[in-house]
C-alpha cells in the first residue's frame, strides 16, 4: 500500500517527478506520520512551486535502516494543517515554507519569522507585513516568562567574540536558565533564490560559500546532486579525493572546537595548541587544492585538483607529526580533572528529545542517537571504509567533547588509509546534461552533521527548485533545549560545544 | 601541571616569525591574479564571462577587480588562460579604484595611516569584528591570527568584545540586509577617530553574492573605508600583511 503512496531512492540517485504520486493533503500527512511512526525522519521538507506557479509541498524522509529516501508530495493551497504538534522535527520546515511563501501551516505552536525575508510570493505574507518594506530581523513576539524574580536577557546580533550574528534571549530566574529562544536570519543572503533557474556560472562559488566551514560537504552534496541528475557518478579516484577533503575539514572543526571549549573553561594549553593545530589541518587541505577551506577542491563531475608528483607521501609525512600533537593536545585536556568537572552534566539534551526535534550529527551522536550519513547512506569510498560511527550517551557539553575526540581518531585513520590507497584513474569528467521533470538528492555528512541537498529540475533541466537543508538547520533547537535549566554563565561553553552555523542556517 | 609542562615541551615553540621572514605558502596557493603579456588587446571575452564582474574595461583598458575575483582554482574567465595567479599573498590597498588591475602594472599597496591616526593607532590598535553575512570563512582566518602561529597580540592588535572598546571595525561579509541597521549602530558606537577595515570579496563588493536583492553593493558605499582586503577568504598572512601596512610596520613593496 505505502508503495503507491512514495518513490523510494538512494542517496545521491534521481527520480522523475512524475513518477512521485500526489496524494490529497490527508493521505500525504497520514503517510507522512506513518514514516516517523515506523522510525524515519525528516531530511528535508519544502514547497516548490509547479510550472503552472501552483504550489507543491514535498517531504523527504530519511530511512536509517533501509539506506534510502522516501518521496512524498501534495498539492498546497494557501492554508494547510500543520503536522507540527504531531511531529515536532516539523517545526522550522513548516515556518520556512511559511515565510518563503506565504501559505499558513494552520494549528502550529510556534509560527514565528525564520529568516526575516519578504515572501517569495509578492502580496502573501504569512505574518501580514508590508510588502514595500524589508522585514526587520528579530521583529516577532518573543517567549515570555513571567512572574516574581524572572528577568530577561538579549544578546546579539553583534557578539563579543569574532563569530556571526545572531540574537539570543533569554528568560532567567536568577542565573538559571527557564528558556532560551534564538532568533537569526541575519546572514540571509537570498540564497536558494538565486539558485532558481541553474545550475548557474556563480553557483559552485555560492555553494562553497553556504557555510565557509564546511565549504567541501556542500560543495560535494551539489556536485553529486548534478551528477545525479546527468546520470554520471564521479570516478573512483575523484570520490576518494572528495572524501579526503571532507576528513580534513572534520578534523579542522573538530580540533579547533576542542581548543574553543578549552578556551572556555580557562584552560589554555589545549586551548592555545588546538587552536595552532586547526590551522595545521586547514594547510594541509591548502596543500591538496589551495585553499585553506577547500574551494576549488570538488566540482561537478569529479574534483580539481589531484595528488599527483608524491603528494600523497608529502601529506602522509605532514600528517605524522600534526597527529602526534593533536593526540596529546587532547589527552591534556580530557586527563585533567578540572576540565572535566567544567564539562560533565552541563547542557544536557536527552535521548528522547534529539529524536523529537530531528537532531543530526554529533550533536545527536552525542545524546546516543545513531546518526551519521556516511555509515547508513555511504557512497563511494565509505562504502567500504567506514565503519566506525561513534555514540556517546549523556547528551551534555562533555558527551559532545568526547564524540568529537573519538571522531578525531577515527577521521586520522581514515585519512591515513584513503592516503594510502587511492584508486587510479581520472578525477573528472564533464556533465552531461542533466535530466529534465526530476527530483535528484543527495546527503554528505559534514563535520558538524548531515548536509542534504534536493534540486528539482523543468522541462528544460533546469533548476525550478533547489533545497539546501545544513545540518545546523535541525540543531539550532536543541541548543535552545540544552540552555533549559543551566545557567546562563554555561551558555558559552554550551554554544561552543554545538559551533553551529549562522549562514548555513540563515542562506 | 607537570603534564602541562611536558606536552608544552614536546608540543615546541610554534609562533612564527613574520614578518622578519616570509610565510611559506601552498605551491598551489593563489594570490595576486594577473593578465599575462600574450593577453590580445581589444579581446574582452572575459568581461561577460567572469559571473562575479571581475574582469572590466577601465578607460578602454582590460582590467581585473581584485576586491570581485574570488580566485577561482578554475578561473572560467579567460579560456586561453590568459588570466593566472601568482604566490604573491600580498594584496591589501588604501583606496577601492586601486584594486583595479592592469596588465604589467604593480599593485600599489596600502600605505601608512597619516601621521597623527598613526601615532594614535601605531602601536595599540584594537579591532571590533563585525561579520554582516559573511560565511565564516574570512572570520576563522581573522580568528586564527589570535593563535600563536600569528600572535596577532605582539603587534598590538587585537580584536575586542565591545565597539566602545575599539578604534575601528574590521568588516566581513556582503552586509546582508538584515545586518545592515546592526553594522551602522555598531560603526556609531565606535568612538572616533576611527578606522574601517573591509576583509574578503563579500565585504568589498558582494563577492559570490553580488546582486542578490538581500546584500549589499560594497561596504565602502555604507562607511568610508581605510583599508581593503580582498580574498574569498583572504590568506591569515594577506590580512596582517595588510594590518601591519596600514600602521606603517611593513617595509614598502
Amino acid at each position: 500500500m505505502r508503495s503507491k503512496q512514495s518513490v523510494r531512492i538512494a542517496n545521491g540517485a534521481q527520480t522523475p517527478v512524475a513518477q512521485i504520486p500526489r496524494l490529497d493533503y490527508d493521505t500525504f500527512a497520514d503517510a507522512v506520520l506513518a514514516e516517523f511512526d515506523s522510525g524515519s525522519r525528516v531530511a528535508a521538507y519544502f514547497a516548490a512551486p509547479e510550472t503552472d506557479g501552483r504550489l507543491e509541498l514535498y517531504a523527504v524522509m530519511a530511512r536509517e535502516r533501509h539506506a534510502n529516501f522516501a518521496l512524498f508530495r501534495t498539492p498546497l493551497g494557501e492554508r494547510f494543517q500543520s503536522l507540527t504538534p504531531n511531529c515536532p522535527q516539523l517545526h522550522l520546515f513548516e515556518r520556512e515554507i511559511a515565510e518563503q511563501f506565504g501559505v499558513i501551516p494552520e494549528g502550529h505552536p510556534w509560527l514565528k519569522p525564520v529568516r526575516f525575508h519578504a515572501s517569495w510570493r509578492t502580496g502573501h505574507d504569512a505574518w501580514g507585513r508590508d510588502p514595500e518594506a524589508h522585514p526587520r530581523p528579530g521583529d516577532m513576539e518573543f517567549y515570555q516568562v513571567e512572574g516574581d524574580g524572572i528577568h530577561e536577557v538579549a544578546v546579539g546580533p553583534v557578539h563579543a567574540g569574532v563569530i556571526e550574528p545572531g540574537h539570543f534571549r533569554f528568560q532567567c530566574h536568577g542565573e538559571q536558565v527557564l528558556h532560551l529562544e534564538i532568533s537569526l536570519g541575519y546572514q540571509h543572503r537570498g540564497l536558494e533564490r538565486l539558485l532558481v533557474g541553474g545550475p548557474h556560472p556563480a553557483g559552485d562559488r555560492q555553494m562553497e560559500t553556504i557555510a565557509g566551514d564546511t565549504t567541501v560537504a556542500h560543495m560535494t552534496a551539489y556536485s553529486k546532486v548534478l551528477e545525479g541528475l546527468a546520470g554520471q557518478p564521479a570516478p573512483p579516484r575523484a570520490q576518494a579525493i572528495r572524501a579526503l577533503g571532507l576528513e580534513l575539514e572534520r578534523l579542522a572543526n573538530h580540533v579547533g572546537d576542542i581548543g574553543a571549549l578549552s578556551g572556555d573553561v580557562g584552560f589554555l594549553p589545549t586551548a592555545a595548541f588546538c587552536g595552532r593545530l586547526r590551522g595545521d589541518y586547514l594547510n594541509l587541505t591548502a596543500l591538496l587544492c589551495g585553499s585553506r577551506f577547500g574551494r576549488g577542491l570538488v566540482r561537478p563531475g569529479g574534483v580539481g585538483f589531484d595528488l599527483d608528483g608524491g603528494l600523497d607521501r608529502q601529506l602522509l609525512a605532514t600528517l605524522d607529526g600534526v597527529q602526534a600533537n593533536t593526540l596529546g593536545a587532547c589527552r591534556l585536556f580530557f586527563a585533567t580533572p578540572s576540565v572535566l568537572g567544567r564539562l560533565e552534566g552541563v547542557g544536557r539534551v536527552s535521548r528522547s528529545t534529539a529524536e523529537d526535534l530531528g537532531l543530526v550529527g554529533l550533536a545527536a551522536r552525542a545524546c546516543g542517537v545513531p546518526r551519521d550519513g556516511r555509515f547508513f547512506f555511504p557512497t563511494g569510498v565509505y562504502k567500504e571504509s567506514f565503519d566506525e560511527m561513534i555514540t556517546d550517551e549523556l547528551g551534555d557539553v562533555f558527551a559532545r567533547a568526547r564524540v568529537r575526540h573519538r571522531e578525531i581518531e577515527v577521521s586520522l585513520s581514515l585519512t591515513r588509509r584513503l592516503l594510502a590507497a587511492l584508486p587510479d584513474g581520472e578525477i573528472a569528467r564533464p556533465l552531461g546534461q542533466l535530466a529534465p521533470d526530476s527530483l535528484a538528492l543527495s546527503l554528505v555528512e559534514g563535520w558538524r552533521g548531515e548536509v542534504a541537498h534536493v534540486a528539482i529540475t523543468g522541462g528544460d533541466g533546469r533548476f525550478r527548485r533547489y533545497k539546501i537543508v545544513d545540518p545546523s538547520f535541525h540543531n539550532w533547537s536543541g541548543l535552545a533545549m540544552a540552555l533549559r535549566g543551566t545557567q546562563i554563565s554555561d551558555f558559552p561553553l554550551c554554544n561552543k560545544s554545538f559551533n553551529l552555523s549562522y549562514c548555513g542556517f540563515d542562506l | 601541571m607537570l603534564r602541562v609542562i611536558a606536552e608544552r615541551l614536546r608540543q615546541g615553540y610554534q609562533t612564527g616569525q613574520f614578518p622578519l621572514v616570509e610565510p611559506q605558502l601552498s605551491p598551489r596557493f593563489r594570490g595576486l591574479p594577473e593578465l599575462t603579456p600574450e593577453c590580445p588587446p581589444g579581446c574582452a571575452e572575459c568581461v561577460s564571462r567572469c559571473p562575479f564582474g571581475a574582469c572590466d574595461l577601465q578607460e578602454g583598458a582590460l582590467a581585473l577587480d581584485l576586491g570581485r575575483c574570488l580566485f577561482c582554482a578554475d578561473c572560467p574567465a579567460c579560456p586561453q588562460g590568459f588570466i593566472h595567479f601568482t604566490p604573491d599573498y600580498r594584496l591589501a590597498v588604501r583606496n577601492r579604484e586601486l584594486l583595479w588591475r592592469q596588465p604589467a602594472k604593480g599593485l600599489n599597496l596600502a600605505w601608512p595611516l597619516a601621521p597623527e591616526p598613526r601615532r594614535l593607532f601605531g602601536r595599540s590598535l584594537k579591532l571590533r569584528q563585525v561579520s554582516a553575512g559573511g560565511c565564516n570563512a574570512c572570520e576563522a582566518d581573522c580568528n586564527v591570527l589570535g593563535t600563536l602561529v600569528f600572535d596577532l597580540g605582539r603587534f598590538g592588535i587585537q580584536f575586542v568584545a565591545s565597539p566602545r572598546h575599539a578604534d575601528g571595525l574590521l568588516v566581513t561579509g556582503p552586509v546582508s540586509a538584515n545586518m545592515h541597521q546592526a553594522l551602522l549602530a555598531t560603526y556609531e558606537a565606535t568612538p572616533a577617530p576611527k578606522l574601517v577595515i573591509a576583509v574578503g570579496a563579500c565585504a568589498i563588493g558582494g563577492g559570490p553574492f553580488r546582486g542578490s536583492p538581500e546584500v549589499a553593493s560594497g561596504l565602502d558605499s555604507l562607511l568610508p573605508v581605510d583599508l581593503f582586503v580582498p580574498g574569498c577568504p583572504p590568506h591569515p598572512y594577506t590580512i596582517l600583511d595588510g594590518l601591519l601596512r596600514l600602521l606603517g610596520r611593513r617595509k614598502t613593496g
